[in-house]
């Protein structure tokens, strides 16, 4: 094992390697012996028919879900890799610093635009506030931590063209900035990789360029990995690296983003097979 | 008149199809009514059990209260039906002229205040003109606000996020304006004329309620965790001072802390079992706590005192004076101390004001809670867990501090309330007291801080003031309730203010229509 670890510390280790994934329900096998790897500063796509096992994949990296079977391994440049497999849920966010955010939306609805990212610098705050006691004394230091986070969340509210709205409530504002701001709030944990369940559902084509902007401009200047699951092909093909393609649970093809245009399992799985 | 209001207000139907006509709809509707009120009426009032000399159970018939019951409420139900198909008239008239009958001074005398000791007619009877005389006036307040919003139609979705905007923005102006006051007219209150030592004393209750109802607020306001066993910690907390104070001889000022630091401690170990349970299930088990802390309170008899509970706890001193007429040898008492003359109410405007401090420290920590960071976590976890988990929030101990903090408070008020009484037994402690406490945080708008404090005062101070209405004050709780939910669905003052602003807070809240 130590050995092991000694080896993936390696800087050649990428970002997450995803080893013979299993996830069973029951007699349901969502997915099926799936491999790949995530490169540091790569967007790496993640596709496949509806059912696929697209979201369970999250669900496992993100501790949502303990997989059957199966190693996962985050290799962040500053730390030891991590076993996330091993990690109980919240800590994956904590420790491991993976962030994520959801299909459908989930942000705290009845809290302001501006608490969503606030809560998501939790960790932080906590031990700035000496785990609550020091903070209700009022210490500088831990205003001075409040001051920085504030400065964090309003960095990210200018970058997503939200900061006019931050004192609104999160419920109240149009779906697509609730998007956005979902994205902030997991950019506000820090996190070394970002995973993005279909972050441009039910965009329009317009936001949709502007999120590819957006994820471009979050991999080139922070320079973390993200993981991206979407069904809209002018994201995928606009922003990826590289794309690993899912159907039934199994791992059908991966590769760069044209690599996967021409391949013919994926036309097969999304299109059909071509009766003969 | 009618047929155009319809329109309007169900604009999702086919209104070209002849509709029924409003007359008939009502007469149904109260025919409906009526046998309603005869099944419920025949068992419930019909039939009134009677011990006869004091070993045989017999039961008297009242069934001419049955027809009257048939005969009324069926008319306020036929007007309230055609008030809601555009008919307002006939309720407004015949509902106003009903509230002045049934609640005229001329007829009853029940608009007097002191009209419990001079009642003109029989108690029951009495009550009985009250509930007409109150359903009257729900007749005649249904039509006054369906005439003003007459010919408005149903109201957009937009107009109604802006209406709802606008009552937060008024409940939050209101509590800013009335918050300070009602802390200073309860600090200024025993110095007043008005301030006897009856009202002083019924206060001291109303204030255990209050800062009751802010602690479970922050359990089940802020973590939105539903605790129906807050009252095991009060028990917990008054148990704890009783037997420091019979066993170990402590006072009351060195017994406090260690209260609230026992009662958190029940919260943490309580809780830790249970908080994986959301929702519907958490509240069962709960429930299921506040329980088993009472039977053990009962049955341990060696450590409880039983049923009997335990008695002569130390009564609260002046940090070390106590309010006694004579003290044993070398105590100075209270009114030595200060010179004054001896009188029993010196205790009592020092409790009050003792449970003035204790409440509104629980105030104040809980606004500070609010800011810090394991504050919004509270709120966070009551608006998606799920979410949490994925920032890396640890929902178990999250929860469980807003569980052992808001336990923590209970522990205070607990040993408060049994150096008060001086005698603490496994009956204060009952169900129905958690539900009480609950109420007054659900009533007072979850999470609203005045909110909570107004609803003490009216669910406890009102059955206080009113205390002659003995068997009905659970009539009366129930049908405030109902009223405050009907009309302030969301509590008396709902608004969140946010923790942290980056804005100013401009004078006119930006409604989210306006939003691009």
């Amino acid at each position: 094992m130590n050995a092991a670890l000694q080896q993936m510390t390696e800087p050649a280790m990428p970002l997450l390697t995803v080893e013979h994934l299993t996830m069973r329900f029951g007699g349901l096998v969502a997915i099926d012996d799936a491999s790949f790897v995530a490169q540091h500063r790569e967007i790496t796509g993640v596709i496949g028919p509806n059912g696929a096992g697209k979201t369970t994949l999250f669900n496992c990296i993100t501790g949502f879900y303990k997989p059957t079977v199966g190693r996962l391994t985050l290799a962040a440049a500053d730390r030891p890799p991590m076993l996330l497999e091993q990690m109980e849920g919240f800590k994956i966010g904590q420790q491991a610093s993976v962030a994520r955010t959801f299909q459908n939306v989930r942000l705290f609805t009845g809290m302001s635009v501006l608490e969503n990212l606030m809560v998501a610098q939790h960790n932080k705050l906590m031990r700035a506030s000496g785990y609550t006691f020091l903070g209700l004394l009022g210490l500088p230091s831990f205003n001075r931590a409040e001051r920085v986070a504030r400065d964090l969340a309003v960095h990210w509210l200018d970058r997503i063209g939200l900061t006019h709205l931050a004192d609104e409530p999160a419920g109240s504002l149009p779906y697509g900035d609730q998007r956005r701001l979902e994205i902030a709030r997991a950019m506000c944990t820090e996190p070394v990789l970002l995973c993005l369940d279909e972050p441009a559902a039910g965009l329009n084509p317009r936001e949709s360029a502007e999120l590819n902007t957006l994820l471009r401009s979050i991999r080139d200047e922070l320079g973390i990995g993200i993981l991206l699951i979407e069904h809209d092909m002018s994201v995928v093909m606009g922003t990826c690296d590289h794309i690993v393609v899912l159907d039934y649970g199994r791992k059908i093809a991966d590769g760069s983003p044209s690599e996967i245009r021409s391949d013919p399992a994926v036309i097969r799985a999304y299109l059909g097979e071509e009766e003969e | 008149m009618a047929d155009t209001t319809m329109e309007k207000r169900l604009p999702g139907e086919a209104v070209a199809s002849k509709a029924p006509s409003p007359l008939l709809v009502a007469v149904k509707e109260t025919i409906f009514t009526a046998v309603l009120v005869f099944l419920l009426g025949v068992l419930m009032v019909g039939f009134q059990t009677q011990a006869i000399q004091g070993q045989y159970l017999s039961f008297v018939t009242r069934f001419d209260d049955v027809l009257w019951a048939v005969a009324i409420v069926p008319i306020g139900r036929f007007l309230l039906a055609l008030d809601r198909q555009g008919q307002s008239w006939p309720a407004l008239i015949v509902g106003g002229l009903a509230f002045l009958y049934f609640f005229g001074a001329g007829s009853t005398g029940v608009m007097e205040l002191d009209v419990y000791k001079t009642l003109p007619l029989p108690f029951e009877e009495a009550m009985v003109n009250v509930i007409f005389g109150l359903g009257a006036l729900l007749v005649f307040g249904t039509a006054i606000k369906s005439l003003r919003t007459a010919g408005q139609g149903r109201r957009t979705l937009p107009a109604r996020e802006a209406a709802e905007a606008r009552r937060a923005n008024f409940a939050r102006r209101l509590s800013v304006v009335l918050g300070p006051v009602l802390v200073a007219a309860a600090v200024v209150l025993p110095w007043t004329p008005w301030g006897d030592r009856q009202l002083v004393d019924s206060l001291v209750l109303v204030l255990t309620y209050v800062m009751l109802g802010w602690g479970l607020n922050i359990v089940v306001g802020l973590a939105g965790l539903l605790d129906l066993g807050y009252v095991a910690f009060y028990a917990v907390g008054a148990y704890t001072y009783a037997k420091l104070s019979t066993e170990l001889g402590l006072t009351f000022w060195e017994s406090l802390p260690i209260a609230g630091i026992f009662s958190a401690a029940f919260g943490v170990a309580l809780g830790f079992p249970v908080l994986r349970l959301r929702g519907d299930y958490l509240a069962i088990v709960t429930l299921g706590f506040g329980e088993m802390i009472r039977i053990v309170l009962i049955n341990w008899q060696a450590f409880t005192g039983g049923p009997n509970g335990i008695g002569s706890i130390g009564k609260i001193t002046f940090f070390g004076f106590p309010f006694e007429r004579k003290a044993a040898e070398g105590v100075t008492t209270f009114h030595e101390l200060f010179g004054l003359q001896f009188s029993g109410s010196h205790r009592v405007y020092f409790l009050y004001y003792v449970i003035l401090v204790l409440a509104l420290i629980t105030n104040f920590a809980t606004i500070r809670l609010r800011k810090l960071p394991i504050g919004r976590a509270w709120e966070a976890l009551r608006e998606d867990e799920t979410a949490c988990r994925a920032l890396g929030i640890n929902p178990t101990n999250t929860k469980l501090t807003a569980f052992a903090i808001g336990a923590m408070f209970a522990g205070f008020a607990g040993s408060f309330f049994a150096t008060r009484q001086g005698f603490v037994s496994p009956e204060s402690f009952t169900f129905i007291e958690s539900a009480v406490i609950l109420s007054i945080v659900v009533l007072g708008g979850m999470g609203s801080q005045v909110g909570v404090a107004l609803a003490a005062i009216l669910l406890i101070g009102l059955p206080e003031a009113l205390r002659e209405l003995a068997l009905y004050r659970m009539l009366a709780f129930g049908a405030s309730m109902v009223l405050i939910m009907l009309w302030r669905p969301k509590g008396l003052l709902s608004y969140r203010e946010p923790t942290i602003l980056l804005h100013a807070r401009n004078k006119k809240p930006m409604v989210s229509g306006t939003v691009k």
